[in-house]
């Protein structure tokens, strides 16, 4: 154990178990990528603050209760840490080409704690929070209401997840990560097999950013379900906020499983209690029951409100209603449910009888019928409509094809004899990267593409983005299609070492594959800068780049912080487009309403200061120093402590304010419409 | 009469624990339906006890006795601390209620039943025989 002294560090009561050698100093690939994200994260920290931005940052942003903005936020987050996932992705798939007979370039335990980062940030730190991001965007426009139910909680809930996330980037320089995989199953996860920090980073990681990912999903179900505009019922609401409304109810139900199964982990490592331990009664099949019962969930979590993004695309890029809206509502809250009663088939091969595996293999096998429908609706919109092929769309497209390969192969291993044969193969690595890759990715990329004009005010540049596309695709198949492959061949997940020549080729294409995922990243780069560079020829005056369908597309882009300056009656379906059809069929707009003031909450600093708190309390809780854990505790309770006792909490926006910027909105719908502009007075 | 009327006239009987927002400001009758709650629930949980310790219920019907005292201590809880009630504007409570009762009983039976039967797989019956036939 000579290697792993910095975890052997005597406990001290200042720095606790926190010494100069747990930093890893003899691992050089680590170091240096922080070195190199650590450059350049104080390169741009001193660009912003000579350019004298940190003021308005901190006003309009950091401290922002808008939806709008913390949206936003999530989604620069999230983008950021995809780069982070996918360089665990290279590293990974490069390492696995050279350890054919001599275990690749990357240490053992350093190979462990990649595959573990790589799994956890691809999920709670790039799906999750993207989704989060477009939900808290376009869910409160699409319903035509002015913020969420609870702003300053929605900043809170951003803050806490940046924390967690901050949590596991730390690990990589001071001192490790989990090496158990991606869901810590013990009893590998316990003290005994797993005696340094990586598993404690990755446990209060998680439990701070669960709390914000559960008040995250409190809030849109409240907002979903309290704050529609005047008329907009159930079955008028656009197909997004449906599939929010679906996923939310699930994190409501599933993240405190999640969060009592890690606390009865964190009890077993610190406070020496034996839920999950080998000896005293403990049963570590109890953590795989408990955690895939959140699991489960988790993935239609990720995967149904993408379901509303790609219904959001197909549907106005087809220039038609979505096709069978109802049964896709039923089909969504049917797969709510069901997604709740499969949890098993993960764990199939974990000694169960035939009649509890032959139940769960049924229940996931009738999941497929409503994703099924789904399919189908979407297949029939776009069936005789003038279909536009633009980025958004082509993902969509990308999509349904490849979706259906990986929801084949998921009914496969939906059959328990067939999964005893391919569990833990690269063939189920295969499997749901082909789910989360062309349904959960492409629809957050769908998503960003569609929403872009509305949040900035121009378009992207759909030359790269068509570019961004094609690598993607076609970087994926030739990514995973070896995977495949390779599990039928009996590959192991997770291997770091192996002696068969014949896998040897396939592994290669795979990198081959990740080489053009990786240019496809690049080409989103590029199509952001050019976008911006080229952003006066990309405008959108109008505030409806794509002849949409849905609210948003009927205010300004960007909107103003309350959104609509008069909330809209709904009477339709599709809300925004009866409104432009009955105005074109009248040749006039409505009439123009009577504006009052507008009263918005004020920004706050709670969020922020809460989440450095957490920070704190998480870091010193890894590290055993206690009186830093009082503290940060004590620090996040004062913090909202004082924000409860506030005097001021609103401001009124004029209605001569609302009515100027509202004329000017008129004025573009007029022009838009073909109205002559006398007809908007 | 349509249902924003309706749940503004207060002479029409309520549920008790029902909630309406405009009269909120009446502290006396916003307090009042917490005391009989809290007042229900101890009377409840006290009896629980003291039923146990004395012998006025047939003793093995007494499990039994103590699951009703504690559905009605539930019941207690939803409608005056949680404010459930068969209202028209309290559909969105009741349906939450649902569903998590629904999610709360597939996770503990489906968690029961699969943890038994892994206990029932990995038996020492079934080891031996496997034994004996290697």
């Amino acid at each position: 154990m000579a290697e792993h002294s910095r975890e052997a560090a005597e406990w001290s009561p200042i720095t606790g178990k926190l010494a100069w050698n747990s930093i890893p100093w003899e691992e050089p690939i680590p170091l240096i990528a922080a070195a190199a994200v650590g450059s350049v994260l104080f390169g741009t920290l001193i660009w912003v603050w000579r350019a004298g931005y940190v003021p308005y940052l901190w006003r309009e942003w950091i401290t922002s209760v808008d939806h709008k903005r913390i949206g936003i936020m999530y989604c620069i987050f999230a983008l950021v840490m995809l780069i982070r996932g996918f360089s665990d992705a290279v590293l990974m798939r490069t390492h696995q080409d050279l350890m054919y007979n001599n275990g690749g370039y990357l240490p053992a335990e350093h190979y462990d704690q990649i595959f573990t980062a790589h799994g956890v940030i691809m999920i709670f730190f790039v799906a999750m929070p993207f989704l989060t991001g477009l939900m808290n965007f376009a869910v409160p426009l699409q319903l035509g209401v002015r913020d969420v139910a609870f702003p300053t909680l929605n900043n809170v809930s951003f803050w806490l997840t940046a924390s967690g996330a901050l949590l596991v980037n730390i690990s990589l320089v001071v001192g490790e990560f989990a090496k158990t995989g991606w869901v810590v199953y013990p009893p590998l996860s316990e003290l005994r097999f797993s005696p340094g920090v990586g598993v404690d980073y990755y446990l209060w990681a998680l439990q701070i950013a669960g709390v914000g990912t559960l008040l995250a999903g409190v809030n849109l179900v409240t907002t979903i379900l309290k704050m529609r505009a005047p008329g907009m019922g159930y079955t008028r609401m656009p197909m997004f906020c449906w599939t929010s409304l679906a996923a939310n109810l699930l994190i409501v139900a599933a993240f405190p499983i999640l969060t009592a199964t890690m606390a009865m982990l964190l009890l077993d490592r610190y406070l020496d209690f034996h839920f999950f331990t080998n000896e005293l009664g403990g049963n570590a099949m109890m953590f795989v029951n408990l955690v895939w019962a959140w699991g489960h969930p988790e993935v239609y979590i990720l995967v149904l409100p993408v379901f509303g993004i790609f219904s959001e695309v197909v549907s106005t890029f087809s220039s038609k209603p979505l096709f069978g809206y109802r049964s896709m509502i039923v089909a969504t809250m049917v797969i709510c449910v069901l997604s709740f009663m499969v949890w098993l088939h993960h764990f199939f091969t974990m000694g169960a009888g035939a009649d509890v595996n032959g139940v769960f293999g049924v229940t996931t096998m009738i999941i497929a019928v409503p994703t099924g429908v789904k399919v189908f609706n979407w297949l029939f919109t776009m069936f005789r409509g003038r279909i536009r092929f633009t980025t958004p769309m082509l993902y969509s497209i990308g999509f349904v094809v490849t979706f259906v390969i990986g929801g084949a192969s998921g009914v496969l291993l939906a059959i328990p004899p067939v999964d005893f044969v391919l569990h833990n193969t690269l063939f189920l690595v295969a499997h749901f990267h082909n789910i989360v890759i062309p349904a959960v990715l492409f629809g957050l990329f769908a998503g960003y593409t569609y929403w872009f004009p509305k949040a900035f005010g121009f378009k992207l540049d759909e030359r790269w983005g068509k570019r961004a596309f094609w690598c993607w695709i076609i970087g994926f198949y030739i990514a995973f299609m070896p995977l495949y492959v390779l599990g039928l061949m009996g590959m192991q997940r997770r291997m770091s070492a192996h002696y068969v020549k014949a896998w040897e080729p396939w592994l290669i294409v795979a990198s081959v594959g990740s080489a053009i995922i990786a240019l496809g990243i690049a080409a989103m780069a590029v199509q952001l800068y050019v976008s911006i560079r080229n952003r006066a020829a990309l405008r959108d005056d109008t505030g409806d780049p794509w002849d949409g369908r849905t609210l948003e597309w009927m205010t300004t882009s960007p909107p103003p912080s309350y959104n609509f300056a008069v909330l809209p009656d709904v009477s339709h379906e599709e809300a925004y487009w009866s409104l432009k059809e009955g105005a074109r069929e009248k040749k006039r707009l409505s009439d123009r309403p009577d504006y009052e003031p507008i009263e918005m909450p004020r920004n706050s600093p709670t969020g922020f200061i809460t989440a450095f708190f957490t920070t704190v309390l998480g870091f010193a809780a890894v590290w055993h120093i206690w009186w830093l854990v009082i503290l940060g505790v004590l620090g996040a309770w004062a913090t909202f402590t004082i924000f409860a006792w506030r005097d001021h909490h609103e401001f009124e926006i004029p209605a001569d304010e609302v009515e100027r910027l509202d004329r000017e909105r008129r004025e573009a719908k007029a022009q838009l419409l073909g109205i002559p502009k006398e007809a908007t007075a | 009469m349509n249902e924003e009327e309706y749940s503004k006239r207060s002479d029409i009987d309520r549920a008790p624990g029902d909630q309406n927002e405009d009269e909120d400001l009446d502290v006396v009758k916003g307090v009042r339906g917490y005391v009989i709650g809290l007042i229900a629930a101890s009377l409840l949980t006290a009896a629980s006890f003291w039923f146990a310790t004395t012998d006025l219920i047939y003793e093995p019907g007494l499990p039994v006795f103590l699951v009703a005292l504690a559905i009605g201590q539930m019941g207690v809880h939803l409608v005056f601390f949680l404010h459930i009630t068969t209202g028209p504007d309290n559909s969105n409570n009741v349906l939450a209620l649902a569903f998590g009762t629904l999610i709360v009983a597939l996770v503990l039976f489906g968690s029961i039943w699969i943890m038994a039967h892994l206990n029932h797989g990995m038996s020492n019956g079934q080891m031996h025989d496997m034994m004996r036939g290697m």
